[in-house]
């Protein structure tokens, strides 16, 4: 790193906005505690330097201050460092910080930083240094012929598994979805447990998600019976991935549960960061993160974890393009990718996502379902539409006033629906978003003639 | 068949006929599907996979409602970006439940959101549009946030109330100019509204048009008054109150002979702030028939001589005949006439003396307490500047032995009269001479940021109050006061508070810790409004 443009870039100094930061919180404690230091008052001694490193001393209780430094330039995200016990991460001190900084009031200067933050720098960035030259160096397959032992050993568990679900699934077939509403959760979270056993995690999920199924109001057996028809498709995917396409194979491999590592060449692009979002699924945070490249015109998403409530390491600035390499996974919806080197820091753009109708838009999810049967929806950019109130829910409809996308059932609660329509005004807008058999979920929004996107989760 | 609301698919029968095996299982019912070796529950999921992705792949969109009129449009400038994202982070620290514990050294954000609104109305700017949601229930949780918060928000926060119930309050209460508003010139459109809006939309139309030309809106509201429900007289009548002047006089003298009572206390109450009205000379007359001077005695004393019935006229100028529990009716009355009557009427009755030399008689048979409060009452009513001078007395005096005004939250309202240097100056000899333990509901009178002297006296109290020893929370409100209101421009001479002296010896234990937390935040909080007004300025 370090190159001349970086620092040409960096000079100036990107600042994040306040959303964006506490888009990095752990959890709504954390991002309470980190607004309240957000401000100069417990601070001293602060600093950010051209290459993206900010740090501070924050007064608490005791009678020495907190070192505390960030380094917002890596391509894997911010890391942070502090010295208070907080087993939070990052703790508030760094939110804080990172919040005085981005309120760019002159609290935070350019300045030379101290030792102490120094050091952390250096070494950090020399480790990194280290990583790459290494290269992705293939350290656990020191034995290929042991690795394929256990990827064959593990492919025969699956199969194990899959017989056993479909054996599964037509018991309940055979005494009908009716008999499904009396079992209950317990008779799904067991066979999900077998599957978990049988290392089939996808097919673990999609189980555990059937139980719910049943008390989820009418239309419920049509539910149960696309989803179990759907885990019926895969295992049989799975049980016949010798005559699939390659790609498909892929799709069924990855939809299955297998690892997959990124495969294609990387593309590098100046990559806008259209949303970012966390679900949780018992212990496991899955965070989303959207990108579209400017050049290629491709949409592609970001995964990372964090388990046992931590966050998720990778945290992006909504709103902000990234000049930077994406190495897509295999799969039949190249959908999936890992982020690659960052050249440069993120910095605003005017670009917007190619944008298409609403019926272009469920065409395009009909498409992709070609490839990707399973998907549950397709990343789409819907221009000039506006936020419409229909019955107990909300479309978004084609200013031509002809046809509409209904929002989503999870789009309804919470502000994610106001901002969308505060941001339009009854006016059309611009919205991106995950277009799908459940209807439409906006992700940002933008106002129609200019502006930065809104992050809409 | 229609699983997503409002999104039509390519219709399949035998889909159905699927889902009806399905339900009720294979060994009951043979689904309608070509088994091809397969056992018929295989089979039966073979043909749902296939039905289910070609059902998702053929959606089409649906059919669009109407969509909502647009909000009217904002003609006010933008913030500027780093206010933008001040007031984000503002918004962000909404209270939570169960946060309690000490307040450490960061500042309270939400607390300085009302004087972030402030500004930002004085220099008329226009809300980022994504920001309206949080701004709105932000406002909805707090009613004292309302009018500015409302303010700022301009006609689209008026627009999404309409959208969604839960802020509705801000249809209620929207302050002059929400969109619903015809233009106030436009007597046309005016009297329509008027004619036919909603009560919600008459009330805040007619305040509206009182803030802008007070005739007009007194005029309106007669044209329809003698047809207005009782309910409705009585919040009309209310909204006289701004801009209150001596034209409104005939039409309130009207309202006086209402068949509502409520609608009568009302326009009397009205009336007596108008020192000029015929119905301040009646009550004028019948006060100063009641007290008198006394000279026979060594010293000159004021006698008081309480009415002895309540009679009709008296009644029909606003005199509630009947005490509340526990008040005698001579008194009770007594009260009434005296805080009604225009206050010009005592130097003349009362041997041409000044209010503060009245305000120092002697009162006889222990009628003081009354009458003084009856005065306190009426120079709050008239904001007479003189007598809420006289009935405070000097500062420094204790309480107790002060004239009339003896309860805190009188003086508080009588301070109110003041002009706001003298009010500032009053506050500060107060807590010079009383410490702060008694000062807070005074400050909250005084006009922000506080005037020096205020302010200085303010930080001097706090410092003495850390010398004694005692724990900082004991005055958190004061605390909280002077982080909101100090002048911002005090922080760089506090900032010795902010460094840790040695423990007093008396000191309870870690106090001085606390407090040295306390300054860190307050110095913190007054950096933090400084930078905040620095962007709102900036252009």
């Amino acid at each position: 790193m370090g190159g001349p443009t970086f620092d040409d870039m960096t000079q100036q100094g990107v600042r994040w906005t306040a959303d964006q930061v506490l888009a990095l919180a752990p959890d709504a404690a954390s991002r309470k505690a980190g607004s309240r230091l957000g401000a100069a008052g417990p601070w001293s001694e602060t600093g950010s330097s051209g290459e993206g490193t900010v740090w501070g001393l924050c007064k608490g209780s005791g009678s020495k201050p907190y070192q505390t430094v960030v380094d917002i330039a890596d391509t894997a995200g911010p890391a942070y460092k502090c010295s208070c016990p907080s087993r939070k991460f990052p703790c508030k001190h760094a939110l804080g910080l990172l919040l005085l900084w981005a309120g760019g009031d002159g609290s935070v200067p350019d300045a030379q930083a101290p030792e102490w933050a120094e050091q952390w720098i250096t070494s950090r960035r020399q480790r990194a240094e280290q990583k790459r030259t290494s290269g992705t160096a293939p350290a656990r397959s020191a034995d290929p012929e042991a690795a394929r032992r256990r990827a064959e050993k593990r492919a025969e568990r699956i199969t194990a598994g899959a017989v056993e679900l479909e054996q599964r699934l037509a018991d309940l077939l055979r005494s009908g979805l009716a008999s499904a509403e009396q079992g209950g959760y317990a008779l799904w979270e067991e066979t999900a447990a077998r599957m978990v056993d049988a290392q089939a995690p996808g097919l673990a999920a999609r189980v555990r998600e059937l139980g719910a199924i049943p008390s989820s109001g009418s239309g419920w057996p049509v539910r149960l019976l696309e989803e179990c028809a759907l885990i019926h498709l895969l295992d049989q995917g799975w049980l016949r991935r010798e005559r699939l396409p390659e790609s498909l194979a892929a799709t069924v491999r990855s939809r299955i549960g297998l690892p997959t590592a990124a495969a294609g060449p990387a593309v590098r692009d100046r990559w806008l960061v259209l949303a970012q979002y966390d679900t949780a699924d018992g212990h496991l945070t899955t965070r989303r993160i959207w990108l579209y490249g400017e050049e290629s015109g491709r949409t592609v998403q970001l995964l990372s974890y964090g388990a046992a409530g931590r966050a998720p390491a990778l945290a992006l600035p909504v709103g902000l393009a990234l000049d930077a390499e994406v190495s897509p996974h295999p799969g039949a919806d190249r959908l999936r990718a890992d982020l690659g080197e960052q050249f440069a820091p993120p910095a605003p753009t005017a670009v917007r996502p190619e944008a298409v109708s609403t019926a272009q838009a469920v065409a395009r999810y009909g498409e992709a379902l070609r490839d990707d049967p399973w998907l549950e929806s397709w990343p789409v950019t819907l221009a000039g539409v506006i936020p419409t109130p229909d019955g107990d829910g909300w479309q978004l409809a084609d200013a031509d006033g002809k046809s509409a996308l209904p929002l989503g059932a999870s789009a309804l609660s919470g502000s994610r629906l106001w901002r969308l329509v505060a941001v339009s005004g009854g006016a059309p807008v611009t919205v991106f978003g995950e277009c799908g058999h459940r209807g439409f979920i906006p992700l940002a929004v933008w106002p129609e003639e200019r502006g930065e996107p809104v992050p809409l989760c | 068949m229609n699983r997503i609301p409002g999104m039509t698919e390519s219709s399949c029968s035998s889909w159905e006929e699927l889902v009806t095996a399905a339900l009720l299982g294979t060994e009951r019912r043979t689904p309608p599907v070509v088994y091809a070796g397969r056992d018929a529950p295989t089979a039966l999921l073979d043909a749902a996979a296939v039905q289910t992705v070609r059902r998702r792949a053929g959606l089409r969109p649906a059919a669009a409602a109407t969509p909502p009129e647009p909000a009217g449009q904002d003609p006010r400038p933008p913030l500027p970006p780093a206010a933008r994202r001040r007031l984000a982070m503002l918004l962000a620290d909404r209270p939570g439940a169960g946060s309690g514990g000490r307040r450490g050294t960061a500042p309270d954000l939400m607390e300085l959101l009302p004087q972030w609104l402030a500004t930002a109305n004085e220099h008329g700017y226009a809300a980022p549009p994504e920001l309206l949601p949080a701004l709105l229930d932000a406002a909805r949780g707090r009613t004292d946030l309302r009018p500015q918060a409302l303010a700022f928000a301009g006609p689209r926060a008026t627009w999404l109330a309409r959208l969604n119930p839960d802020w509705r309050f801000a249809l209620r209460s929207a302050p002059g100019g929400g969109s619903a508003l015809p233009a106030l010139g436009d007597s046309a459109e005016v009297e329509q509204l008027w004619q036919e809006g909603l009560f919600a939309e008459r009330v805040t139309l007619l305040a509206a048009l009182r803030a802008r030309d007070p005739s007009a809106a007194r005029e309106l509201l007669a044209t329809t008054w003698s047809t207005e429900r009782a309910e409705d007289r009585l919040m009309f009548l209310d909204s006289l109150r701004t801009g209150l002047c001596d034209e409104d006089e005939p039409f309130l003298e009207r309202a006086l002979a209402d068949r509502s009572r409520n609608v009568r206390a009302t326009a009397a109450e009205l009336l007596s702030a108008l020192p000029g009205s015929a119905l301040a000379a009646r009550m004028a007359a019948r006060a100063a028939s009641c007290v008198s001077l006394d000279r026979t005695q060594g010293q000159t004393t004021v006698v008081v001589e309480a009415p002895h019935e309540c009679d009709a006229d008296m009644e029909r100028d606003g005199v509630v005949p009947k005490p509340p529990a526990g008040r005698g009716e001579r008194s009770w009355w007594l009260g009434q006439l005296v805080e009604a009557a225009p206050l010009a009427v005592w130097p003349e009755r009362l041997g041409g003396r000044t209010p503060e030399e009245i305000v120092a008689l002697p009162v006889a048979d222990d009628w003081q307490s009354e009458l003084h409060g009856a005065w306190c009452r009426a120079a709050v009513r008239q904001r007479d500047a003189a007598w809420s001078r006289a009935l405070l007395g000097a500062p420094a005096s204790p309480a107790a032995a002060g004239p009339g005004a003896v309860s805190l939250a009188e003086r508080a309202k009588l301070l109110a009269a003041l002009p706001a240097g003298e009010r500032a100056e009053w506050v500060a000899g107060f807590i010079s001479a009383h410490g702060l333990s008694e000062a807070f509901q005074l400050l909250g009178v005084c006009a922000t940021p506080w005037a020096e002297p205020l302010g200085r006296a303010v930080v001097d109290a706090l410092n003495i109050a850390r010398d004694a020893g005692s724990y900082p929370w004991s005055f958190s409100g004061v605390m909280g006061l002077a982080e909101r209101c100090l002048d911002p421009a005090t922080a760089t001479g506090l900032d010795g508070l902010t460094s840790i002296p040695d423990e007093p010896e008396d000191a309870s234990p870690g106090a001085v810790g606390y407090w040295t937390e306390a300054f860190q935040r307050l110095v913190g909080t007054l950096r933090l409004r400084a930078t905040m007004r620095a962007e709102l300025m900036a252009r």
